[in-house]
């Protein structure tokens, strides 16, 4: 894999004393989908805001594209494009002038064709000449994206886009992030929520108290940590779990009317068979039966809980 | 260079002032008019001359330097302490931009603001008293030299200010003052000694009279010194600003 992003061993110190990062190093892919998660505060947008220049850090360093993120700014920067956490943007600009201002800033000649598109790609064409401050925060959102995407960047760092975005618009900056790839983008996102990470990430990296916990392909990290479990609804509820069902660890629900069997999936033997012919020898009525793999939600609360 | 950059800051500042019309040009062309009404004709009837020079026609560049210094200010300032406080200056910080090229962006523009709302008080002047200037290019050079020096000034104001009552300080609390007393409605000849002393402390003052000089050869000082204190004053401006961009003053954590 050819690295985009190099980070070694960044520290970040804010001048009240806060240690936001400690000595994290991370290699992004360059095409890749990387979703950085992590509880409020953990260091996410710290750092961001440091590989895209807001930020200086205390220690280490970042090169983007084999350059050196301070010696060679001006490379590294026109190559990257952020969509911050706050929607910080002017209320009285219009958009489609707020947009070619951003390529502008970002060294690229005025392209109104390209901006034509991309705003019709964010569905914000019949909005070019409104003012920011009379656009929904959803729309916001997508000016801001459309600000980052302004002047083409090869390298797309989206900090929490989903944030207070309905259901619907979250599936379409889903269905935008993966476009984005598929033209060779390689986009870096934090994110609270696990599914959106399950949903559209290659890797994910974990941070937490400014350290960065684990980085690893999704699918590896779900197999690894995600175990399954088989739920067993009873016709009639329990008092409690029959001997004769022990060796399998059970754990009866509140209300008696449901069995929870744990395994790990990779296992040789899941030993489901030999469980439901138990369950059947015991006389219990089965109503239904369902078995669910663990998210990385609970991965994810299992690993940061596990820490502290 | 980022020429792309400059021009889009440029731009952008040039064009907040074009929407803001009234309040960017109109105002300080009705206050103008206001301090021709009040000083000129009410006052200037009972003074006639000063210096030789007609009263009314003695303070346009007194009034001039007034409107230069607190526009200059107050437009470079706002210019840049505003996307700090929205917040929307992370884009011009993330951007392959040096601290020269935001400067040339934001400064530039409140410096051609300010040119521009100097020339059109000149020009209301004309229609109150008559003007004579005898050195057009010492006066075009003072009000060029004016403009971008306390365009300067505000921008490291703005950089500095991180709430809006730091923004109005110093507009309010040195340079109304420094204006007022600078010689702008009077000869700094006109004070008892003392004051006279005192008053050479003011830079404005060197200011004002080399401004006066362009146009009517008066002076409360020599032309020299006052072109002299004009530059030193560019001249420390710049170097604040260029410590401020080393060391990403209030601009990077
Ligand atoms: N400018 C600052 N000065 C001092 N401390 C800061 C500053 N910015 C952030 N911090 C601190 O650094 C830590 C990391 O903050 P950061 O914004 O990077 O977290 P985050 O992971 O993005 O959190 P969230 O999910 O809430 O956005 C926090 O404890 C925060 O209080
Ligand atoms: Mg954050």
């Amino acid at each position: 894999m050819k690295s985009i992003v190099s980070v070694t061993n960044l520290s970040k110190t804010y001048s009240d004393g806060h240690e936001a990062l400690k000595d994290v190093s991370l290699e992004i892919a360059d095409g890749e989908i990387l979703a950085l998660l992590g509880p409020n505060g953990a260091g996410k947008t710290t750092l961001i805001s440091i590989i895209c220049g807001i930020v200086n850090a205390s220690d280490g360093s970042v090169s983007v594209d084999g350059h050196d993120i301070i010696a060679d700014y001006r490379h590294t920067r026109s190559l990257i494009g952020l969509v911050p956490q706050e929607l910080t943007l002017g209320h009285f600009d219009k958009v489609w002038n707020t947009l070619c201002f951003s390529r502008g800033l970002f060294g690229k000649a005025p392209d109104p064709d390209y901006i034509e598109r991309l705003l019709r790609n964010l569905s914000l064409w019949s909005k070019k000449d409104t003012e920011i401050m009379a656009l929904s925060g959803g729309m916001k959102r997508r000016v801001l994206i459309g600000k980052a995407l302004a002047h083409e960047p090869k390298v797309l760092f989206l900090d929490e886009p989903t944030a207070g975005v309905d259901v619907e618009l979250r599936k379409d900056m889903w269905a935008l992030v993966r476009e984005l790839r598929e033209s060779g983008v390689t986009i870096i996102l934090t994110t609270h929520y696990i599914e959106e990470a399950e949903e559209i990430a290659d890797r994910v990296g974990i941070i937490d108290g400014g350290r960065l916990i684990l980085v690893e392909n999704k699918q590896e990290l779900m197999q690894k940590l995600g175990r399954k479990a088989m739920i067993i609804e009873l016709d009639e509820s329990l008092a409690e779990v029959p001997d004769t069902l022990a060796r399998w660890g059970l754990e009866l629900s509140g209300d008696g009317s449901q069995l929870t069997y744990t395994y790990d999936p990779r296992g040789v033997r899941t030993g489901i068979p030999d469980l439901l012919q138990a369950v059947g020898e015991a006389g219990l009525a089965v109503k239904d039966f369902k078995t669910t793999q663990s998210s990385l939600e609970e991965i994810f609360v299992s690993l940061v809980k596990g820490r502290s | 260079m980022n020429v792309q950059a400059v021009k889009v800051i440029y731009k952008y500042e040039m064009l907040r002032a074009w929407e803001t019309l009234l309040q960017s040009f109109a105002s300080p062309v009705i206050s103008t008019a206001l301090y021709f009404v009040v000083f000129g004709s009410a006052i200037g009837e009972r003074i006639a001359q000063i210096d030789g020079v007609p009263y009314g026609s003695f303070i346009v560049p007194g009034l001039m330097m007034l409107a230069l210094l607190t526009q200059s200010i107050a437009n470079a300032s706002f210019g840049i302490f505003f996307p700090k406080f929205t917040g929307t200056i992370y884009e011009v910080m993330s951007a392959p931009v040096s601290f020269l090229e935001i400067l040339l962006g934001y400064v530039g523009a409140a410096a051609t603001k300010s040119l521009i709302i100097g020339l059109i008080i000149l020009a209301t002047a004309g229609f109150f008293v008559p003007l004579e200037i005898a050195h057009p290019v010492w006066m075009a050079a003072f009000l060029l030299l004016t403009c971008v020096s306390f365009s300067l000034f505000g921008f490291i104001i703005g950089l500095w200010a991180d709430d809006f009552e730091k923004l109005q300080l110093i507009p309010l609390l040195v340079i109304t003052p420094l204006v007022f007393l600078g010689g702008s409605f009077y000869s700094v000849n006109m004070l008892p000694p003392i004051w006279q002393t005192v008053t050479l402390f003011n830079p404005v003052v060197y200011l004002i009279s080399g401004f006066r000089w362009s146009f009517f050869e008066v002076s409360d000082v020599s032309v020299g010194v006052s072109l002299a204190m004009v530059l030193a004053f560019l001249v420390v401006c710049l170097l604040v600003v260029g410590w401020m961009f080393r060391t990403g003053y209030r601009l990077r954590q």
